[in-house]
């Protein structure tokens, strides 16, 4: 999927791209590439999906989002699908997933990550989402976050 | 600095810029002329606030699995005694993609992030072996949302 210099402009921008006002064209001079040609690279690999966004990471805690917390839920099989889809349609749960139960230890289907200001924002939004789930819920537990202890992305290897 | 000290062009880069930008040879100049600023004003604003944490990053954000790679979620329990040296272990370990102290019994949760998926199996190994520790390995199986954007 990436040829050797799609490779060099991801590894040199996985870290941060040049802030600049074109950090595209200045990312190129520093490879030694036309900046046409690091546009179009970049353009092509956000429309075949390996690029999801150009974007900047929000510290979510820097922005007074101070209780973040993964809710997981025991949700019927039969139904885990369309009402995860309800979930993951809420405006404050950020990504939503269904993983596998490992029993005993793990009873859990459904993940949503929720954030908020504060304990009390954030426990009110997972009322919400209990009631959404209603009766299909047998189970469910919060884990609040304590502490971002790394937070890179996946990093691509200089060589491939 | 907390979300206190952010002024609302602050809040509104952060708004704008956590959902992407366009890639054109002069990305933030839509978002100048919006906020009814200059570019370069735009951009003195993102270097602060990647220079106070505010914001990790700005950068391509890959997907792992259209790349051809492979993305797990994984749990341990770490004593708290041993919780430091685990998490530095992990912080060096380039398969380590994220890394979440949460308060549960499961106490480590961690993303693993690798563009062979053949070498999922081996990193969780690995983990395991360096640690002493079991791990939950729990891969997606369906996924229902990702991280769009957080209003703040």
């Amino acid at each position: 999927m990436l040829d050797p210099v799609d490779r060099r402009i991801l590894v040199a921008s996985q870290d941060g791209l040049p802030l600049t006002a074109t950090p595209f064209a200045d990312l190129a001079r520093a490879l030694g590439l036309e900046p046409r040609e690091v546009l179009a690279r970049l353009r092509r690999l956000k429309e075949a999906g390996a690029i999801r966004r150009i974007a900047a990471v929000p510290n979510h805690y820097r922005l007074g989002f101070l209780a973040n917390a993964m809710t997981v839920w025991d949700v019927e099989d039969g139904e885990v699908g369309r009402l995860g889809r309800l979930v993951g349609a809420l405006p404050f749960v950020t990504h939503c997933y269904r993983r596998p139960r490992r029993l005993p230890d793990w009873p859990y289907n459904l993940f949503a990550m929720v954030h908020g200001r504060s304990r009390t924002e954030t426990e009110a939004r997972r009322r919400e989402i209990a009631a959404l789930l209603g009766s299909a819920c047998r189970t469910s537990d919060v884990l609040y976050s304590t502490r971002i202890l790394k937070k890179t992305g996946l990093r691509l290897a200089g060589e491939g | 600095m907390r979300s206190g000290h952010l002024d609302p062009i602050d809040r509104a880069i952060v708004q704008s810029l956590q959902r992407g930008v366009p890639i054109v040879e002069r990305p933030f100049a839509e978002l100048a002329t919006i906020l009814e600023t200059t570019e370069e004003a735009v951009v003195a604003r993102l270097a602060r606030l990647v220079e106070s944490g505010v914001v990790g990053r700005f950068a391509p954000m890959l997907d792992a699995e259209k790349l051809g790679g492979a993305v797990t979620l994984c749990a341990m329990a770490v004593p708290a005694e041993r919780f430091e040296e685990v998490a530095r272990l992990l912080e060096a370990m380039p398969e380590v993609a994220h890394n979440y102290a949460r308060e549960h019994r499961l106490d480590m949760w961690f993303v693993l992030a690798v563009e062979r998926p053949e070498r999922l199996a081996a990193v969780v190994a690995e983990i395991e072996a360096r640690t002493g520790l079991p791990v939950l390995n729990l891969p997606k199986l369906e996924e229902y949302r990702l991280e769009l954007a957080l209003p703040v």
